[in-house]
């Protein structure tokens, strides 16, 4: 579980996190939506410590951050997997020795237990026949599934997902949605997603906080946002013609 | 002038950073060989053959320039040997390694940046700046090892263009590659060396670590590197020169 209270977050005069608190649950898919400019990806990059909050709290499972050591930061850090929004492989590195890196750095497993822990993993997010492969070998699609992998490969307790769907097909994005949703569940691993596609939202959306202007505007679940009468929720999730109807659907159904 | 000084501080730091334990030497032990295959044996080629012709050059025009009859044909193969040795080989070819190790190490990082590479490397705990610099550190230590070969050639260049040119015999070269030899000067362009070592290998890590931006920005940083390695070469062979070589 990681919960977060009242985090600030500002750059020179603008202040894009504005005193935001939850919690994200353990086993399930959270995800942080909103518009371009409302702060999830600022959010999300405090949460992994890349910024520092100005004021407030993150604490995963009872661990605040701002007050461990060195050698604590970095042990959390290894229960950390974040998938990014362009992969981020490394391009020097082909398939396998990408998903293996975490485990070269920090286990002290030998190379044959390594390469039996990333063809496994590579197994697990359908990737066959890929290891010798550089990034730039493979399709858009594979290249999150390798980037999902290497966020698995060490266990993490905590999966970071930053729009695992920007670039995809609709297909290929359902099925990273699915493969996410999956794991956290098989793993019960405290997964947050950074998104703004809708379609992930109705499909992998257990947990859903709303983000406005940097500030925390609804949060609920999937089933949640079809009741609901926030009006910047509302005003986010019908400016797409698709939901409206649904959303009309939906009323008459309930009529 | 305060935006130099922070640039500066900033470079110290990540001096510091750079400096820190490796996470696992057995992974920084396979990063140092790549990095001495990019950055000294990828550079063998071009450094040979610029040391080879440059000292060609050097030859000739001494010798087109030797109009008294009093001085010694001797002189060409001094002068030659002078020039590679203390400033062709260590400066010149440090100025061209800025431009193509150089670029290489701020591209490569920059690029890694743009592509949240290095954000990948820092949320898995993993020091970036110790993981991409380092080994580049250590790699151009054996900078001088492409330097001394660069001065071998240069001196062969000016042997062979002098004595196949007409300009001057074997003997009158050889002689004067032996004349007034002072093996401090060796020393001398080896320190500068591998001073010059230690800013390749830094100063285009700071610009490609520090850079903000995408695939332009890129390009930007490896200019404004070049820029600045070439700038801080100039400056430091000046003060060697007048700590090590003045009276």
């Amino acid at each position: 579980m990681i919960e977060i209270k009242n985090i600030e977050k500002s750059f020179g005069d603008t202040q894009v996190l504005k005193g935001i608190s939850t919690i994200f649950e353990t086993g399930k898919t959270n995800l942080i939506i909103g518009q371009s400019g409302s702060g999830k990806t600022v959010l999300l990059k405090s949460l992994l410590g890349i910024h520092t909050p100005d004021k407030g709290t993150i604490s995963f499972d009872g661990r605040i951050y701002s007050e461990l050591n060195t050698n604590e930061k970095r042990t959390l850090r290894t229960e950390i997997g974040m998938v990014f929004q362009g992969s981020a492989l490394f391009d020097s590195m082909t398939v396998e020795e990408n998903v293996g890196f975490p485990l070269t750095m920090f286990s002290n497993k030998t190379k044959d237990e390594i390469k039996e822990r990333v063809d496994f993993v590579l197994k697990r997010v359908n990737l066959i026949d890929a290891n010798s492969k550089k990034p730039s070998e493979i399709s858009g699609g594979m290249q999150k599934r390798v980037a999902i992998a290497r966020a698995i490969v060490n266990n993490p307790k905590y999966l970071f997902c930053d729009e695992p769907n920007s670039g995809l097909d609709p297909k290929t994005a359902i099925v990273i949605d699915n493969l996410i949703k999956e794991i956290t569940e098989e793993y019960n691993i405290t997964t947050v997603i950074n998104t703004h596609d809708m379609n992930s939202v109705m499909e992998i959306g257990q947990k859903i906080i709303f983000l406005k202007e940097g500030i925390l505007a609804w949060e609920g679940t999937k089933k949640d946002i079809f009741k609901t009468d926030n009006e910047a929720i509302v005003d986010f999730v019908y400016s797409s013609n698709l939901f409206k109807k649904i959303r009309k659907a939906q009323n008459k159904e309930d009529k | 002038m305060l935006k130099i000084l922070t640039h500066l501080g900033k470079y110290f730091l990540m001096l510091k950073e750079v400096f820190n334990k490796p996470l696992k030497w057995s992974a920084m032990k396979v990063l140092i060989f790549k990095e001495i295959d990019d950055l000294i044996i990828g550079s063998l080629g071009i450094v040979g053959f610029i040391s080879f012709f440059v000292g060609g050059v050097v030859s000739i025009q001494t010798a087109l320039n030797l109009t008294n009859p009093l001085i010694p044909k001797d002189l060409i193969g001094f002068a030659t040997r002078q020039s590679v040795i203390l400033e062709f080989a260590p400066t010149f070819i440090s100025v061209i390694m800025a431009g193509k190790v150089g670029s290489f190490i701020t591209s490569s990082i920059g690029t890694m940046r743009v592509t949240e590479q290095i954000d990948a490397l820092e949320v898995m705990g993993v020091n970036s700046l110790n993981y991409l610099v380092f080994p580049k550190i250590i790699a151009m230590l054996f900078y001088p090892f492409l330097i001394g070969l660069s001065m071998f050639l240069g001196i062969l260049g000016g042997w062979m263009a002098g004595v196949y040119g007409g300009f001057s015999n074997s003997e009158d070269f050889i002689r004067g590659i032996q004349t007034n030899f002072i093996p401090f000067h060796i020393t001398y362009a080896f320190i500068k060396t591998l001073v010059f070592a230690f800013l390749l290998a830094t100063i285009p890590s700071y610009h490609g670590f520090y850079m903000k931006g995408g695939a332009l920005e890129v390009g930007k940083a490896s200019t404004v590197s070049f820029v600045w390695t070439s700038v801080a070469i100039i400056l430091f062979n000046y003060i060697l020169t007048q700590l090590l070589l003045s009276k």
